[in-house]
C-alpha cells in the first residue's frame, strides 16, 4: 500500500503532442458540438445545417491532417503520448482519407435523409463519431488503443445500420452486424489479453522489442494471440471465411451507410491490421503470413464467384468489397514497404470508388431503399445518361480497367506480391480480377441495354415457384396477408416482390427518372472524375502513397 | 492455500469458450448479448491475471477500459433489439430471415 501511495505522489503525466491527434480531436469535437446543439436548441436542426457542420468538420480535420503531413515530412516519424499514438506518414494518410470519405458520405446522406424524411442531427453525429474511431485506429500504436478505436467505430456503425427504423431489413441488418461485430471484438480483445501475457505489454513498440530480443518461434500463447487478433481483423475487413455478415448488412443498411461501412470501416481496420502485423509482429512473419495467404486467396475467389450470382446490386457490391479486401490483403501478404504503399493506394482509390458507387445506388434505390435489384438499372443510360456514365466509370474502376485508378491499384498489389515470390497468389488475384470484371460489366450492360431487350434478367436462372408467383401478384401480398413465407417469395422472383409491394405510382416513378439532389451530384461527379483523372495521371497519388510510410519499429 | 495463475487463465479460457459457444448455439438475442459479455469478461480476467503475474499495473487499467466499452455495447445492442421487437414482436435470430442469397 505504501508503495502504491509513493508511486501515486510522483505520478507524471505523459507529454501530449496535440498536433498529432488534432484531426481526431476535431472530428470528435464536431460530433459533440452537433450533439450539444441538437439537444440544446428548441427547434430541430434542419438536415442542411447538420450536413454543413459535418462537411466543415471533415474539411477542418483534413486541413489539420495536411499540416501534420508537412510536419512529418520535415521532422520524420515518431510516437507520441507515451508511445500510444504513432505519428507517421501512414497515420496521416488515414487522418486525411477518413474525413474525405466522411465528407462525401455526409453529402450523399443529405439527400437520403431529406428523401426519407428523417430529421435531427443524430445521423451526422454518429457518422462523425464512427469516423473518429477509424482515425484512432489509423494512429494507434498500442493494442488497447486499436481496440478503443475499433469500438468507437463499430458501436456508432451498429446504430447507423439500424437508422432506417421504418424498414424491417434495417433493424435486421443492425442486429446481425451487432452480434457478429461484438463477437469479433470480444475475440480480438481476448487476443490482446493473450498478447499481453506473451509479451508483457500491449504497446506495439515494446512488443516488437520483446519479440526481437528473444526468438520465441513456438510460443503457443503468442501463436494463439496472433490467431485471435487475425480473426478479429478478418471480421472487420470482411475477409472470407469471416464475411458472412457483410452481404446482409450491406443490403439491409441505408445505402449511404453501406458505402460508409465499405470504405471507412475497412480503411480503419486495414490500417490497424497493417500496423500491428507488418510493423510490430514483423519478426513473427512465419507464423502469420500463411494465414493471410489463405484469407487473401479465399476472399479473392469467393468474393468474385459468389458476386456473379447476385440479383441485388447492394449484395453484389458487398461481395465485390470482399473481393477488394482480398486484393488489399495481397499488400499485407507482401509485408514490405512496397506492399504497404500498394495497399494504401488501393485503400484510397477503392474508398473513393465505393462511396461514388453507393451514392448512385442511393439515388436509384428510391424511397425506403426498395429498388436495389439489378432490374432497376435496366435502361438507365437512356433515361439518365450522365448518371449511367458515372456509374459505368466507377464500376469499370472497381473492375480494374485501364485509365482508371483501379487498374494501377490492382497492378501495384499484384506486383508487390510477385516481388516477394508469391506467384500462386498473384495468379489467383489475376483470375479473380477477370471473373470480377464480368459482374461489374453485367451491371454496366444492363444499364446500357434498352428495357425489354437485354435477356440476362434474373428470372432466367432462378427456378420459378408458381405458388410464390401467385402470392406476389395478389394485392393482398403487399399487406402481408399471404400464406407464402417471405423467403420463398423473394427467392422466386427477385425484383418482382418489390414492385408488388409498392403502390402503382411508385412503380412508374422507379422506372422513370430518379431525382438526384445537387449534393449527391457533387459526390458522384467528384468520385468519377477522381477515378478517371488519377487513372490517367497517377503520379501524385502514387507519390503520396509511397511517402506515407509506416514507422518501422 | 494459494491458487496459481494458471487456474485463473484456465477459468478465463473456459468462460470465453462457453460465451463463444453460447453465441453460436443459442438463438435468443438477449442470451447472445449475455454471451458476448461473458467473452469480454473472460478477457478481463485474463488481463487481471497477467497484470498480477507480470506485476504490471497496465493490465488492470485495461480492465476499466473494457468495462466501459462493454456497457456501451450492451446499451446499443438492447436498443437495436427493441427496434426489431417493434417490427415483429419477436427477437429470435431464426426469425431474421428477410435477406438471403
Amino acid at each position: 500500500m505504501t508503495h502504491l501511495a509513493a508511486t501515486a505522489s510522483t505520478i507524471h503525466l505523459p507529454h501530449v503532442n496535440y498536433v498529432s491527434i488534432l484531426p481526431i480531436l476535431i472530428m470528435m469535437g464536431g460530433a459533440l458540438l452537433l450533439l450539444l446543439l441538437s439537444s440544446l436548441l428548441r427547434r430541430i436542426i434542419s438536415t442542411g445545417v447538420c450536413t454543413a457542420i459535418t462537411v466543415m468538420t471533415s474539411a477542418a480535420a483534413a486541413v489539420a491532417a495536411i499540416v501534420q503531413w508537412d510536419q512529418v515530412l520535415a521532422n520524420g516519424a515518431q510516437t507520441t503520448i507515451a508511445g500510444a499514438v504513432a505519428y507517421d506518414g501512414f497515420s496521416v494518410l488515414i487522418q486525411l482519407l477518413v474525413p474525405l470519405a466522411l465528407g462525401l458520405t455526409a453529402l450523399v446522406a443529405d439527400g437520403y435523409l431529406k428523401r426519407e424524411g428523417v430529421v435531427g442531427g443524430e445521423f451526422q453525429v454518429l457518422a462523425m463519431a464512427s469516423a473518429s474511431g477509424a482515425m484512432v485506429m489509423g494512429a494507434a500504436n498500442d493494442l488497447i488503443v486499436v481496440f478503443l478505436g475499433l469500438e468507437i467505430l463499430s458501436i456508432a456503425l451498429y446504430v447507423l445500420a439500424a437508422f432506417n427504423h421504418r424498414r424491417a431489413e434495417s433493424g435486421e441488418a443492425a442486429l446481425k452486424y451487432f452480434v457478429l461485430g461484438s463477437v469479433s471484438s470480444a475475440i480480438f480483445l481476448y487476443g490482446i489479453a493473450l498478447m499481453y501475457g506473451a509479451t508483457g505489454s500491449t504497446n506495439l513498440a515494446k512488443m516488437a522489442e520483446f519479440l526481437a530480443r528473444r526468438a520465441v518461434l513456438s510460443n503457443g500463447l503468442l501463436l494463439a494471440a496472433m490467431a485471435l487478433l487475425l480473426v478479429g481483423f478478418a471480421f472487420k475487413v470482411s475477409a472470407v471465411p469471416f464475411h458472412m455478415w457483410s452481404p446482409d448488412v450491406y443490403q439491409g443498411s441505408p445505402s449511404p451507410v453501406s458505402g460508409f461501412m465499405a470504405s471507412v470501416a475497412k480503411a480503419g481496420a486495414f490500417a490497424a491490421l497493417l500496423r500491428v502485423f507488418v510493423s510490430s509482429l514483423a519478426t513473427q512473419r512465419l507464423g502469420w503470413q500463411p494465414v493471410i495467404w489463405v484469407l487473401a486467396a479465399l476472399s479473392l475467389l469467393v468474393g468474385a464467384i459468389v458476386a456473379l450470382n447476385q440479383q441485388d446490386v447492394k449484395r453484389m457490391l458487398a461481395y465485390s468489397s470482399i473481393n477488394h479486401a482480398g486484393f488489399i490483403l495481397l499488400g499485407v501478404d507482401a509485408a514490405d514497404a512496397r506492399g504497404i504503399s500498394s495497399a494504401l493506394y488501393y485503400l484510397v482509390t477503392y474508398t473513393i470508388m465505393v462511396i461514388g458507387t453507393f451514392a448512385v445506388v442511393t439515388v436509384i434505390a428510391g424511397r425506403q431503399d426498395r429498388a436495389t435489384g439489378l432490374l432497376e438499372f435496366r435502361g438507365l443510360a437512356r433515361r439518365q445518361p450522365v448518371l449511367a456514365l458515372a456509374l459505368a466509370i466507377l464500376l469499370l474502376g472497381q473492375a480494374g480497367a485501364p485509365f482508371t485508378t483501379g487498374f494501377l491499384a490492382k497492378f501495384n498489389v499484384i506486383e508487390a506480391v510477385v516481388l516477394t515470390h508469391g506467384y500462386t497468389l498473384a495468379v489467383i488475384a489475376m483470375v479473380s480480377a477477370a471473373v470480377a470484371a464480368f459482374f461489374y460489366l453485367r451491371v454496366a450492360l444492363t444499364m446500357f441495354s434498352p428495357v425489354g431487350e437485354f435477356g440476362d434478367g434474373p428470372d432466367d436462372d432462378v427456378p420459378l415457384d408458381p405458388a410464390a408467383l401467385v402470392g406476389a401478384a395478389t394485392p393482398g401480398a403487399a399487406s402481408g396477408v399471404t400464406t407464402v413465407p417471405p423467403r420463398a417469395w423473394s427467392a422466386a422472383m427477385p425484383g418482382i416482390d418489390e414492385l408488388a409491394d409498392a403502390p402503382p405510382s411508385e412503380v412508374v416513378e422507379a422506372r422513370g427518372k430518379v431525382p438526384v439532389p445537387p449534393a449527391t451530384w457533387v459526390v458522384i461527379g467528384f468520385c468519377a472524375l477522381f477515378t478517371v483523372v488519377f487513372g490517367i495521371y497517377p503520379a501524385p497519388l502514387v507519390d503520396f502513397a509511397q511517402h506515407a510510410t509506416l514507422l518501422f519499429i | 492455500m494459494t491458487v496459481g495463475a494458471d487456474w485463473y487463465l484456465g477459468l478465463a479460457a473456459v468462460v470465453f469458450a462457453l460465451g463463444l459457444l453460447g453465441v453460436l448455439v443459442r438463438r435468443q438475442t438477449l442470451v447472445m448479448i449475455m454471451c458476448v459479455e461473458l467473452m469480454l469478461n473472460a478477457a478481463n480476467l485474463t488481463f487481471a491475471t497477467f497484470a498480477r503475474s507480470l506485476t504490471d499495473i497496465g493490465g488492470q487499467v485495461l480492465v476499466f477500459f473494457v468495462l466501459v466499452v462493454a456497457s456501451a455495447e450492451a446499451v446499443v445492442g438492447l436498443g437495436i433489439a427493441i427496434t426489431i421487437f417493434r417490427h415483429k414482436a419477436d427477437v429470435n435470430a431464426d426469425s431474421l430471415d428477410r435477406m438471403k442469397g
